[in-house]
């Protein structure tokens, strides 16, 4: 018996585990995000603080960790300082069930699906409530909108996510990416012979990812040049930086379920490297196009956002569900 | 029904198109300059404060204290004072300062000056904590440049 197999082991080691991982990714996608940021505006980025700016993050940190944290007089107290560990927490759950490789997963549970799904809206209810705590009127519209916005995109989310259980059959992740392992033309986004709509799905998974972690086209919840810093307006130091941290936890893990689900996990391609490389690769691509889509597309307006979800990936994901299943169900009947 | 379809696909290809578009700036090299570590060469017409023109035969400056420019500056920022010495036929300046927190950099003194002994230097890194810094001595300056 390895040392792995033994339970407090297994359990410390996942803690730390997903805490560098979340701490780590976090950090330094900040640091991705402004020199792609720069990039895509023709500018360098950071570059002053460690070669290419790679310290920025350290600063970053210190300066938020020096910093006081008010709590605003007239505001809720308690929710006020609950808030952010309740951004923070689902998202390192959420890291518990996800398979990085064959081996290297915390615990393969048979629910997995259904438990991020669930942990992954709690991430709104904090955002509410720290809205809602701060008595700051910025934030209170920054919550409303907030529900309203991830009412509105959960339902063509969780939609997608049905289709994708009746292809799969499973809720276990690990069990998903088994059955995607042959090549590439078994990744579901590919497997055309279940639903023709197969990367339409995709796009409609993907878009309401973004509107759930409320990046941009769709940061409704933060739009800076309307509502201040939204929900995080009264925010200040590592409340702050937590409530930041929570956000990219939360994009990390957006893109790894989307790479489990439709781009076969660890799968690989052509067959060299280990797995764990080929899922971080595909993760790491996708929270590239996260960026690359935040800094192409201008904040949609509210109405505009809502449209979307209730008059097209609805629909859409809808039909999808309904073709799927036809046909899924129609060779059987003969 | 078909109209909804249609809309949907014509306006998912235009994102694609506009994704395609900031990919395209991505892969370019950046163009900003990172100032204080490199800077542009300043433009020939660019007007910075205005310096005192050296004869390049005399070495000394082409100015005759004819005090137009004092004259011609609109926020009367120009001062000079001169005289006429031995065995020359012009008068030369002796005092020539600029109070440069008045100045608005019309050009006026350079485009009045008979003699051509006013141009725009290039300087723009200007700051300073002091007001006395402003006020040039464009004598001892051209003096300085010549060392």
């Amino acid at each position: 018996m390895s040392f792995l197999e033994i339970e407090p082991f297994r359990i410390a080691l996942y803690v730390v585990g997903a805490l560098a991982f979340v701490g780590a990714n976090a950090a330094y996608l900040v640091w991705v995000e402004r020199k792609a940021a720069g990039r895509f505006q023709r500018r360098a980025g950071p570059t002053e603080v460690g070669p290419a700016g790679l310290l920025q993050p350290v600063a970053d940190a210190i300066k938020l960790m020096s910093k006081q944290i008010i709590v605003p007089p007239g505001s809720d107290a308690l929710l006020f300082r609950i808030a952010p560990v309740m951004v923070m927490a689902p998202a390192l759950m959420c890291f518990a069930t996800i398979p990085f490789s064959d081996s290297i997963v915390a615990r393969n549970i048979d629910v997995g699906l259904l438990m991020i799904f669930a942990f992954g809206s709690i991430n709104v209810m904090a955002v509410m409530l720290g809205g809602w705590a701060s008595r700051n009127k910025y934030a209170i519209i920054s919550a409303a909108r907030v529900v309203s916005q991830n009412v509105a995109y959960e339902i063509p989310m969780l939609l997608t996510v049905i289709t994708m259980l009746m292809v799969a059959g499973t809720l276990n992740l690990h069990e998903i990416v088994k059955q995607q392992e042959a090549g590439f033309w078994a990744w579901n986004i590919f497997r055309l012979g279940t639903n023709p709509l197969m990367p339409v799905t995709f796009v409609i998974f993907f878009t309401c990812m973004l509107a759930e972690t409320n990046r941009a086209p769709f940061d409704m919840a933060e739009a800076e040049s309307e509502l201040v810093a939204g929900a995080y307006t009264e925010y200040s130091g590592m409340g702050f930086g937590v409530f930041f941290m929570g956000e990219y936890a939360n994009i990390v893990i957006g893109c790894a379920v989307a790479t489990v689900l439709f781009l076969g996990g660890w799968g690989s391609p052509v067959g060299f490297l280990p797995g764990v490389w080929w899922f971080l690769a595909k993760m790491y691509f996708l929270i590239f196009t996260v960026i690359w889509i935040r800094w192409t597309f201008p904040r949609t307006q509210f109405y505009g956002l809502l449209n979307l979800s209730w008059k097209i990936l609805i629909p859409f994901s809808l039909a999808t569900l309904v073709l799927t299943s036809i046909v899924m169900k129609i060779p059987r009947m003969f | 029904m078909k109209n909804i379809i249609r809309d949907s696909v014509a306006g998912f290809k235009t994102l694609v198109v506009g994704m395609r578009v900031t990919i395209d700036q991505f892969f370019r090299r950046p163009v900003t300059v990172h100032y204080p570590h490199e800077a542009l060469k300043m433009p020939d017409r660019y007007r910075g404060h205005i310096e005192l023109v050296r004869d390049p035969e005399t070495g000394k400056s082409l100015c005759i204290a004819c005090k137009s420019c004092e004259k011609a500056c609109p926020s009367d920022c120009i001062f000079v004072d001169g005289l006429k010495r031995e065995g020359e036929k012009r008068k030369s300046a002796t005092e020539f300062t600029l109070d440069f927190t008045k100045c608005s950099l019309c050009g006026a003194c350079v485009e009045v000056c008979p003699t051509d002994a006013l141009r725009f230097t290039k300087s723009y890194n200007l700051a300073s904590t002091q007001k006395q810094s402003y006020f040039f001595d464009l004598m001892k300056r051209m003096e300085e440049q010549k060392k």
